[in-house]
């Protein structure tokens, strides 16, 4: 069971958390090749290693949050709000 | 090697004191080059060396696989064979599959202990019953067998759930595939390595992928921990971590990939004979020919490659278990597992060429591999031996995430995951 940190109200039980996959995919203009859209859309990093990921509380506040997290220790290494730039992972626990 | 299974073969070990059996397959040390090279020993990339042997006649081929045989998710799944899906085109693939499994144990000459003892979908709600019903029409449209179950008929076949009036979740029906059942999962790899081991593939374990060897933006080899193997071709069946190995070639995958677990029981004595799934509370059921209870969960719903299962989900599985058999409550559970599963967004696979010249993928089946094996060795191995897709496999490929020609059947085949 993971311990998730909400940024507003602390740590809770990961079944109160809903995962919303890969963040900061930034949306590409209207105006693509359908190789670009289906990029957009379907092709993801999926990395054995750090993932960077939204999360919403959804059984508690409701709010949507970014969290950077290992895939194969379930470690959470940093919790951000979603208008927050990546944090700087390089100094811990980064083991892939 | 070579050494026929039979009666006989089994009397004859069985007065010598089974001291002259032969190993069942050759566990190779690599040679430098290869026709084909398939990553991955598990079921598929066994049968995808089995198929190229068997059909193509094509045998300089290496099966490397990072740890043991059969090791990752086809020794952790929940071993069920079905094909009740929706659309043609699955249907087609997935039915294929079956039948390729009810000749299985007589073309390997293995006993993958085959046991067509019927799945029964259940429906829980009016909603549910539409859902059956729907899907039977699909199925028989496609040629597949399907039947509709009242709540009696249910009853009848699986006496030990929860019939009462005051059920949490009652049984209202169902829907039932006769030829879907069982297979041993073990045997099912064993038995494709065998085979594929007599005709003459390499399998090659503790060998892990660590690169590519690329020539003119062509694959001609992998560089492994046992040094670097070249071939015209390589082929990838990694399931879970098919986008690691993707990367190493330079390009990605509409793959996530979720852990999905499994448990078993205690073994006890004979109390179901069928395999009942229950979508709709997220469990499904079924006792090995042990006796243990072996009941499957639904995704860990966050990427993950942790091959273990968080407790949120076994918390819930369990109780949904027990709300639909009150009679397990005292049954202790000895065993919990994961296993990485290869999800993509309309949960249907990808058997065909990668953006790399040389090089081939079978993956995303996600949590329904298994059942698949066969038809993603047959489709794999002619898509490598002959460089066109089968035609079975012409609607699975990657192109279809940019055409968006999906094949829905997440949402189709109202399957647990």
């Amino acid at each position: 069971m993971m311990l998730i940190q909400c940024p507003w109200c602390g740590k809770r039980d990961e079944n109160e958390f809903v995962c919303g996959g890969t963040t900061h995919i930034a949306r590409p203009p209207s105006a693509v090749t359908d190789a670009v859209w289906g990029a957009y859309l379907f092709f993801r990093e999926n990395p054995k290693g750090v993932h960077l990921e939204r999360w919403r509380h959804t059984w508690g506040c409701g709010q949507w949050f970014n969290a950077a997290r290992h895939t194969v220790t379930h470690e959470i290494l940093a919790v951000y709000r979603m208008s927050d730039p990546v944090p700087d992972l390089s100094a811990g626990g980064a083991a892939s | 090697m070579g050494q026929k299974y039979s009666a006989w073969s089994l009397l004859r070990e069985g007065f010598s004191g089974h001291r002259h059996w032969s190993p069942a397959w050759r566990d190779a040390a690599p040679k430098p080059s290869y026709d084909v090279i398939i990553i991955g020993g598990g079921g598929h990339g066994l049968a995808t060396a089995y198929y190229l042997a068997k059909n193509h006649k094509i045998t300089n081929v290496a099966v490397i696989e990072r740890g043991w045989i059969g090791g990752g998710n086809t020794g952790r799944n929940t071993t069920v064979v079905r094909s009740n899906y929706l659309y043609p085109e699955s249907a087609r693939l997935y039915d294929f599959s079956l039948k390729l499994y009810e000749g299985l144990s007589q073309d390997l000459n293995f006993n993958i202990m085959l046991s067509q003892r019927g799945v029964i979908r259940l429906a829980h709600s009016r909603h549910d019953l539409d859902g059956v019903s729907r899907a039977a029409n699909a199925m028989r449209m496609n040629g597949i067998d399907a039947d509709v179950l009242t709540r009696d008929q249910v009853a009848a076949m699986a006496p030990v759930a929860d019939f009462s009036p005051d059920a949490p979740y009652p049984i209202l029906g169902g829907l039932l595939q006769r030829r879907a059942g069982t297979a041993r999962h073990d045997a099912v790899a064993w038995g494709y390595a065998r085979a594929a081991s007599a005709l003459g593939v390499d399998i090659v374990q503790n060998c892990e992928v660590r690169g590519f060897v690329q020539e003119n933006g062509a694959i001609v080899g992998v560089e492994t921990s046992q040094g670097r193997l070249r071939a015209d071709r390589v082929g990838i069946a990694a399931a879970g971590h098919s986008s690691a190995i993707a990367s190493l070639a330079g390009f990605k995958l509409p793959v996530t990939s979720y852990a999905l677990q499994a448990m078993v029981s205690e073994p006890i004595k004979p109390l179901l004979d069928t395999v009942l799934i229950s979508p709709g509370t997220g469990t499904y059921v079924s006792q090995s020919d042990k006796g243990e209870m072996v009941i499957g969960a639904g995704l860990d719903l966050f990427p993950s490659y942790a091959q273990r299962g968080s407790f949120a989900v076994t918390q819930t599985v369990l109780g949904a278990t027990l709300a639909i058999f009150p009679c397990l409550s005292r049954l202790q559970m000895l065993r919990q597992w994961a296993g990485i599963v290869d999800v993509v967004h309309d949960s249907s696979p990808i058997i065909g060429p990668t953006p790399v010249p040389g090089l081939y993928i079978n993956c995303g089946w996600g949590t329904g591999g298994f059942k698949a094996i066969p038809v993603g060795g047959w489709t794999l191995a002619h898509a490598l031996a002959t460089g066109k897709n089968h035609e079975l496999a012409e609607a699975f490929q990657l192109e279809r995430f940019n055409t968006g020609r999906l094949i829905d059947e997440a949402a189709a085949s109202g399957i647990a995951h």
